[in-house]
Formats: structure tokens, C-alpha cells, sequence
């Protein structure tokens, strides 16, 4: 029998659990490689573009993933006409427009390309999204990044309910009004609203922050208003910036919300529970 | 799941509605793919009502012994009770084997005439009245459609829905949408499931309402139709539904000369919207509103227990 290399040899165990949470800690460096070894090699000045009107969703998937193995890095589809699941799963880096609306499901589950859609998008768009950004110029549907787990995701006009649903990371932000249940189960990453918030915001969310710079109708279970620190101020400057948007009010008088923690049980046992330990 | 889809052209403007609706369906197949139901507003000749009634199923038309005997029978006996109640039929039409449309005149107690004429044994009243025509059946909307020869019906507003069976069975009787008897030209289409029917239905029959599927979204079109018959405008009727009715919905309905839309608290099922001066359409997918609009069109979700009407 040969040796025998643990997980512990490897390194693999800086996570400890801190105090009454159960979030993990990992140090990830900076020299760690995290590209796909099977990525295409793509060049941003290679563009490329193609009329989606009359191809099935498939099809239009398909070509997208055509033209980046051919090296292509910009790539503009056009009239995609509100069908559904366009540009799903692309996990490499890439400048992808499309030229119009997408229906449901719009670019879920990908991870690096850079997506600007100058249409709208229907409910579930950039659905549990790892890294990159999408920039949506016009509305949104409901569940609106659920899910994410990094990367931006920017929508200029209104957004539905339940955005970021059980968001585990990254940022959503929305340039007006967002629907009810919004960051309803957030679990971490930033949400900004820079419209007004519908009913039971940020209801039973586990951590995470939301802000909000407009009216909110009403606060979800346990989500809690704190102080809006210097910080907070300087990464929403930053990130506002970043994308041409402008806080409605100024950021001074944006409310920043987030879990009062009152429901958090993980540490305490059951009364059946306690029963066997005592 | 179900898909549903509404349009209307403002300012008395009129359009062929029939080949809208179905390409609105058609483009929402997917959400429903066991029958197919079309509402459709005209406009009749003053003094006429319009009457769309079946005499049997689809199924049974397949594999009963005797229908078609049954139904040649039962189509004589409504044209009787007909005359008998002083209705003057000035058109009939056959739609189908089993389905039929006529246009009619009668100066009486039109909710006695209806109740005679579904006393019969497999006669079910789809809709009566100056403007509407329901029209239900399995198939997808181009099977519908071409089967009832829809295609350039002419009209103002329609509503329509494709249904995937989850409550109740797979029959034209089951099937959206509602029509809100006995009421003039009222219409419902619903995607959803409904937790407190058998209470509302319950109550409802005892005020004397009838109740002519098992299927929940029938609800809506009777309440409604109660409301009205108590004095609220549409408006209100709806308004009063999204705290009255548990469950969750989102559903279309249709007047003489107004389209409504609700939406519940939840916003649990979808419903895109796109209004211009001169149209309103929507539908449960934005693709439906494309296939009638293939050019970039702005659209907006409306929110949770948002209520609008707009009128023809």
C-alpha cells in the first residue's frame, strides 16, 4: 500500500468555524489559478456578430460557444426577441451583448464573461451567476440574480419580486423600484437599491447587506436597520460609479439593512436534543 | 403551470384579434399543451346575441357508440326549448360536430333561457352575449384555431390560455376560460391554484351560483360575476379578490369593453406587460407579446397585488 496523502497534508483545513456562525473561512491566494483548463482562448479585439431571430434557443447557444472556439472574444447578438436561457453557462471570459430582450433564465450559471443587454429580462435572470458582470439597461423580472454567488449584476430600470433570492455572494444592483420578498434568505454579497422596496424586505435573511435609497414599504423577520459606516459609503461611491448611476438622494441618505441574527439556532440544541446530553 | 395572454386596442380600434390570439398562444405552447381556450370580443349586430354552446366532449366524440346520434338529438332539443321560450334564432352556425354558434334575439329573462336550455343532459352554455365568443378545446391554438375557423375574427380585445391540467381533468369543460354566467360578455383566464375554493364555492352555490367544472379557476369568473350582480364596478370586484381569494393567481379578465388584470400578494406566477398608446398585450412570457411585435418593445413586470383595467 502506497502512502497515503490527507486532505490535512494538503493544506486543505485552514477553515475554522468562528464564533455562532457557519460561515467558512478559506484563504484563497492570489496566485491560486481559478480559469477552466478546457477555456477557450479568446482575443476581445476579435469580435463578431449574428442575427438570432430565426435560430432555436439551442442553436443561438451553440453559436455563441462556436465563435469562441474560433477565438472570438466580442460577440453581439442581435434580435434575440425575449426567448428564453440565452447565453447560459459560459464559463470564460468574454464581452457578450445582446442587442434586445431575453426571456427567462437569461445567462444563468456563468461564470467570467462580461454580458451588457440592452433590452429587458424576464424572472430568473443570471441565476446562480459565479463571476462576471451583467448590465441589463432596461427592466427586470422577478428572482432577479437568485442565487448569485459573485460577479456583478446591474439592472438600470425597475426589477420584480424576490430579487436575489437566497444570494450568496456578489453584488445586485438595481437603478429603481425592486418587488416584494427582495433578499428573502440572503445568505451574504450586497444587494443596492437605489428605487423603493416592496413588502417583507430582506425577510429571513441569514447575513448579507441590502441598501436601499428609496421608500420601504416593509421589513421582512428579522432584517434590521444599522448604521451606514464610512466604508459602506465609499464601497457604494465606488461601485455606483463604476456603472454611471447615481444614488436618488445622495448616498448619506441610503439605509443599509441587514440580519439581526435573531434566528439563528445552529448552535442551540433541540429540548429532545438536550435531554440525551445531560 | 399554464400560459395566459390578453390584448386590446384602445380607442374602438379593431383588428384581426383571431390570428393575434392565436400566435400569442401558439408562442406559449410549452406552458400548456392540453387544451386551448380563446375569448373573443366582436362586435354583433344591434339587438343580437351571440350564443357558443357544445353538446359533447372531444373524447366522448372518439370512443362513445352512440354520440353521434346523441348529438343530433341534443342540438334539436336546445333549438326547441329555444322556440319555446320566444328566442328568435336568425343564424346557426356548426363550429364543430359538437359545438355550435348561433345568433339570437330575445326580450325575456336571459338567465331563465340559459338555464333551460343547460337543464338539458350534455349541453354546456360556453357564452353568451353581444361581444363575446368563447371558444374551448384540446389541441394547441393552431389546432383550435383552425378548427373553429378563428382566423380573421374580427375584433377589440380578446383573452386566451393554454392549459396544463393540474386540478381537475382534461376536457372542454375544464377548460379556460370562464365565462361568468349569466352575465353578459364576462370573462376570466387564470394561472395558478386556488387553496380556499371549496369554502368561496361552497358559499357561493348556496347564493344560488352555478358551478359547472371541478376546476378551481372557475371561482374567479363566479365570483366576479357576483360582485358585479351586487353593484361593484370591474375594478372593485377585482381588487376585493386579491384579499378574498387564498392561493396563488394571476389572471385576466374581460368585459364588454374592458380588459383587467390581477395579479396576488406573492407575485408568485408571472405576467409581462407592454402598453402603447394604441394596444395593451399582455402574457405569462414576453415571447407571447413578440410574436405579434417582432420589434424591440419596452416591457415591465406588473407588481404583486397590482390591479389595472384598461378600456377598448
Amino acid at each position: 500500500m502506497g502512502s497515503v496523502t490527507t486532505s490535512h497534508d494538503m493544506g486543505l483545513h485552514e477553515e475554522q468555524l468562528a464564533g455562532r456562525t457557519q460561515q467558512m473561512y478559506f484563504s484563497a491566494t492570489a496566485e491560486e489559478n481559478f480559469t477552466y483548463p478546457w477555456s477557450y482562448e479568446v482575443d476581445y479585439a476579435n469580435s463578431a456578430e449574428f442575427d438570432a431571430a430565426d435560430l432555436s434557443i439551442s442553436e443561438i447557444n451553440l453559436k455563441i460557444r462556436e465563435l469562441m472556439k474560433s477565438g472570438h472574444g466580442s460577440i453581439t447578438v442581435l434580435n434575440p426577441r425575449a426567448k428564453h436561457s440565452l447565453g447560459v453557462g459560459i464559463l470564460n471570459r468574454l464581452n457578450l451583448t445582446f442587442e434586445g430582450s431575453l426571456g427567462y433564465f437569461g445567462c444563468g450559471l456563468i461564470d467570467g464573461p462580461n454580458v451588457h443587454i440592452t433590452g429587458r429580462v424576464g424572472w430568473s435572470c443570471a441565476e446562480n451567476m459565479m463571476a462576471g458582470t451583467v448590465v441589463i439597461e432596461k427592466n427586470a423580472g422577478s428572482l432577479f440574480g437568485a442565487a448569485i454567488r459573485g460577479g456583478d449584476l446591474v439592472c438600470r430600470g425597475q426589477a420584480g419580486a424576490r430579487v436575489g433570492i437566497d444570494q450568496k455572494g456578489g453584488t445586485i444592483i438595481v437603478g429603481d423600484s425592486v418587488g416584494a420578498f427582495t433578499g428573502f434568505m440572503m445568505q451574504r454579497g450586497r444587494m443596492i437599491i437605489l428605487g423603493d422596496a416592496g413588502d417583507n424586505l430582506g425577510d429571513s435573511m441569514y447575513d448579507g447587506t441590502i441598501y436601499v435609497a428609496g421608500k420601504i414599504a416593509s421589513l421582512g423577520v428579522d432584517c434590521v436597520e444599522t448604521e451606514l459606516t464610512d466604508l459602506d459609503k465609499k464601497y457604494l461611491k465606488g461601485k455606483l460609479e463604476l456603472y454611471a448611476m447615481q444614488a436618488p438622494n445622495g448616498i448619506d441618505s441610503m439605509v443599509k439593512l441587514t440580519s439581526g441574527k435573531q434566528l439563528w439556532n445552529y448552535d442551540n440544541l433541540e429540548p429532545t436534543e438536550k435531554k440525551l446530553v445531560l | 403551470m399554464c400560459g395566459i395572454a390578453g390584448l386590446i386596442w384602445k380607442g374602438g380600434v379593431t383588428s384581426d384579434i383571431g390570428s393575434e390570439m392565436t400566435q400569442m398562444l401558439q408562442a406559449l405552447k410549452h406552458r400548456g399543451p392540453d387544451s386551448t381556450g380563446f375569448a373573443l370580443y366582436g362586435k354583433a349586430e344591434e339587438g343580437v346575441l351571440v350564443l357558443r354552446f357544445k353538446v359533447a366532449e372531444q373524447e366522448e366524440m372518439k370512443t362513445g357508440f352512440d354520440i353521434h346520434r346523441l348529438v343530433i338529438e341534443r342540438k334539436a332539443a336546445v333549438d326547441t326549448r329555444l322556440e319555446e321560450m320566444g328566442a328568435d334564432v336568425t343564424a346557426r352556425e356548426d363550429a364543430t360536430e359538437y359545438a355550435f354558434r348561433y345568433h339570437f334575439k330575445f326580450g325575456g329573462d336571459l338567465k331563465r333561457l340559459i338555464d333551460f336550455i343547460e337543464d338539458l343532459d350534455g349541453v354546456e352554455i360556453l357564452s353568451v352575449g353581444t361581444a363575446l365568443e368563447l371558444i374551448k378545446d384540446l389541441g394547441d391554438a393552431t389546432v383550435v384555431a383552425n378548427q373553429y375557423g378563428l382566423n380573421g375574427f374580427v375584433g377589440t380585445h380578446a383573452i386566451g390560455h393554454t392549459r396544463m391540467a393540474t386540478e381537475s381533468d382534461v376536457d372542454i369543460r375544464s377548460a379556460h376560460p370562464y365565462w361568468a354566467y349569466p352575465f353578459n360578455d364576462v370573462s376570466v383566464v387564470h394561472n395558478g391554484q386556488l387553496t380556499n375554493y371549496w369554502t368561496m364555492r361552497r358559499d357561493l352555490e348556496r347564493r344560488g351560483h352555478r358551478f359547472m367544472s371541478n376546476c378551481d379557476s372557475e371561482l374567479i369568473a363566479v365570483y366576479i360575476a357576483d360582485r358585479i350582480d351586487r353593484g361593484d364596478e370591474l375594478e372593485g370586484a377585482m381588487r376585493r379578490t386579491i384579499d378574498v381569494i387564498d392561493g396563488v393567481f394571476t389572471y385576466l379578465v374581460a368585459t364588454g369593453n374592458q380588459l383587467g388584470m390581477a395579479k396576488d400578494v406573492m407575485g408568485a406566477k408571472p405576467m409581462v406587460l407592454y402598453e402603447s398608446d394604441e394596444f395593451v398585450g399582455l402574457a405569462s412570457e414576453e415571447v407571447a407579446i413578440r410574436s405579434i411585435f417582432p420589434r424591440e418593445i419596452d416591457t415591465w413586470d406588473p407588481y404583486q397585488g397590482e390591479v389595472k383595467v384598461w378600456a377598448a
